[in-house]
């Protein structure tokens, strides 16, 4: 019974993948890729691989999308016809062979690990001296967290890059306000937003928390943030934030930054990001919780784009 | 006869083909809103089988992750009927 | 089979029925407002029944709180995106019959804003 809805399954992301790759029309690539990604996470789901789920489901199929369609928008306004050429056959038959070998090749690989070598069983026996219950918690932020430290500098990074893309004299400026032209749709969409923005905040801060003994995570939670908070600039009912609000740039600089003070005041304690005894679960829900609100920021502005000449949010004072 | 569990697993096979009927809206679909509204079925209906797989295996997890899909799920609709932004900048 | 089981496994036949006929709707209606007919109400009726059906089995009181909060978000989430669907494909329909698109647009869906 699993074994067919794990083949379904599987049929349906091949399916939404290939065309999403090979339809013409760009919203149409879009919808696919958004159904893919659903899709992905529910596979995630059936692997019980909840923490990935509620990522692929949150940024693959959210984020992700809506940064598409932002894109899609902008590049229409500027008369791109937003369509694909059409490619040559021998490039697909050739492109196909290709990830066929390589599928193959990585089903080799994967289908010879014995089953008891996973990492669980180096990992369980360290938990209890973490304090914490979620593996993957565990090894995110304590394990491994040199590389979730490094991860949150890129995240930073690609804003910065996003906003060195603003055209001369832009800078720093507010990147164009997303609200709706049309009066009715920005009332029902303020109205929505209005509730969606609080329920958001609520369901960060109880992925946050809940991250550390069940699924969830600082990854999770920012996404959720980032979604109310970028729905309420469509909205209108907050403004998007000029790029040099030293507020807006403390809450970006905020998770990375105690993330490393952590890091270097472990060095007190026996090595860089070593947590001293006792103190792991704090030192991580702290981490935690202020990475989730810079990259709830982070990834709202990476949405929003660059900064735009004369742009001017609803409200002139913008979100503080 | 199966027990409860098998049938919501069973019922989690049946969400997917209606995802699966969704998607053909999303491939015809002669306009972009068909497609933006198919590609918001398949989000419904994978919503529902979250919560009908973590029915089967009792993993509470599930709706969390359900719970997230509900939240996001609006947004690239709200992003996609903005509209195409005219030509001369907002504002 | 008790009494309860074959209550959760009725309201779940019942449930899948009205996701069958969402996406049936989706895929055989003419236009773009009845598919959105089909889209808000079917889809969401059908989470519903299931979401009952899920959260009696389960038993436990908290879980079916999250089934049901599952539920509402999604019942509201659709209610807002139907209405911005169906301004949008009434915009366009409008754009369609323009002469010229760029004045009249910007005086029709310009607004105050």
């Amino acid at each position: 019974m699993t074994l067919a809805f794990d083949l379904i399954l599987c049929l349906m992301i091949l399916g939404t993948a290939g065309i999403a790759l090979f339809v013409r029309d760009a919203l149409a690539a879009i919808a696919f890729f958004i159904a893919f990604g659903n899709l992905l996470g529910l596979a995630w789901l059936s692997l019980d691989a909840v923490n990935v789920a509620m990522a692929e489901i949150a940024i693959g199929a959210g984020v992700t999308g809506v940064l598409l369609i932002l894109a899609r928008a902008r590049l229409l306004a500027l008369g791109d016809d937003a369509a694909s050429a059409a490619t040559p056959l021998w490039l697909r038959l050739g492109a196909l062979a290709a990830c066929a070998g390589f599928v193959v090749l990585l089903a080799a690989a994967v289908l010879s690990i014995p089953p008891e070598s996973g990492l669980d069983r180096v990992v369980a026996p360290l938990m209890p001296g973490l304090g914490i219950e979620n593996r993957v918690t565990g090894v995110l932020l304590a394990f491994r967290a040199y590389d979730t430290l490094l991860e949150t500098f890129v995240l930073l990074g690609a804003l910065v890059a996003v906003w060195s893309l603003a055209p001369a004299g832009a800078w720093p400026g507010r990147p164009a306000d997303p609200g709706m032209a049309d009066a009715p749709m920005r009332r029902v969409a303020g109205t929505f937003s209005q509730l969606l923005l609080p329920v958001a905040l609520v369901m960060a801060a109880y992925l946050v928390w809940a991250g550390s003994d069940l699924p969830g995570g600082a990854f999770q939670a920012g996404t959720v943030l980032a979604g109310g908070l970028f729905v309420a600039a469509m909205g209108g009912a907050i403004g998007l934030p000029s790029s040099d609000r030293p507020l807006l740039r403390a809450a970006l600089v905020l998770g990375p930054a105690v993330f490393l003070a952590v890091g270097l005041a472990g060095v007190a304690a026996g090595g860089f990001l070593v947590y001293p005894e006792g103190m792991a679960k704090t030192l991580i829900v702290t981490i935690e919780y202020t990475l989730a609100l810079s990259i709830g920021v982070t990834l709202a502005l990476l949405v929003a784009g660059t900064p735009v000449p004369g742009a001017a949010g609803p409200n002139p004072d913008g979100k503080g | 006869m199966w027990r409860v569990a098998d049938w919501f697993t069973l019922a989690a096979i049946f969400l997917l083909l209606t995802v699966a009927a969704a998607l053909v809206r999303c491939w015809r679909g002669p306009g972009p809103v068909e497609r933006i509204m198919a590609a918001q079925l398949a989000g419904t209906g994978v919503i529902g089988v979250a919560v009908v797989l973590g029915t089967a295996r009792g993993d509470a997890a599930f709706l969390d992750a359900a719970l997230i899909g509900t939240l996001l799920a609006a947004v690239a609709v709200t992003a996609f009927v903005r509209g195409t932004p005219k030509p001369r900048a907002k504002g | 089979m008790s009494w309860t089981d074959a209550v959760v496994l009725a309201l779940l036949g019942t449930g899948l029925a009205f996701y069958a006929a969402g996406s049936l709707g989706l895929l055989r209606f003419p236009d773009t407002a009845s598919r959105l007919h089909a889209l808000t109400k079917a889809d969401n009726l059908g989470l519903g029944l299931v979401a009952l059906a899920a959260a009696l089995y389960w038993g436990s009181l908290a879980v079916a709180a999250k089934i049901a909060l599952v539920w509402l978000f999604a019942v509201i989430a659709a209610g807002t995106t139907s209405q911005l669907l169906a301004r949008r494909t009434r915009l366009d329909e409008a754009r369609l019959h323009e002469p010229h698109p760029d004045a009249a647009d910007s005086a029709r869906d310009g607004g105050p804003r």
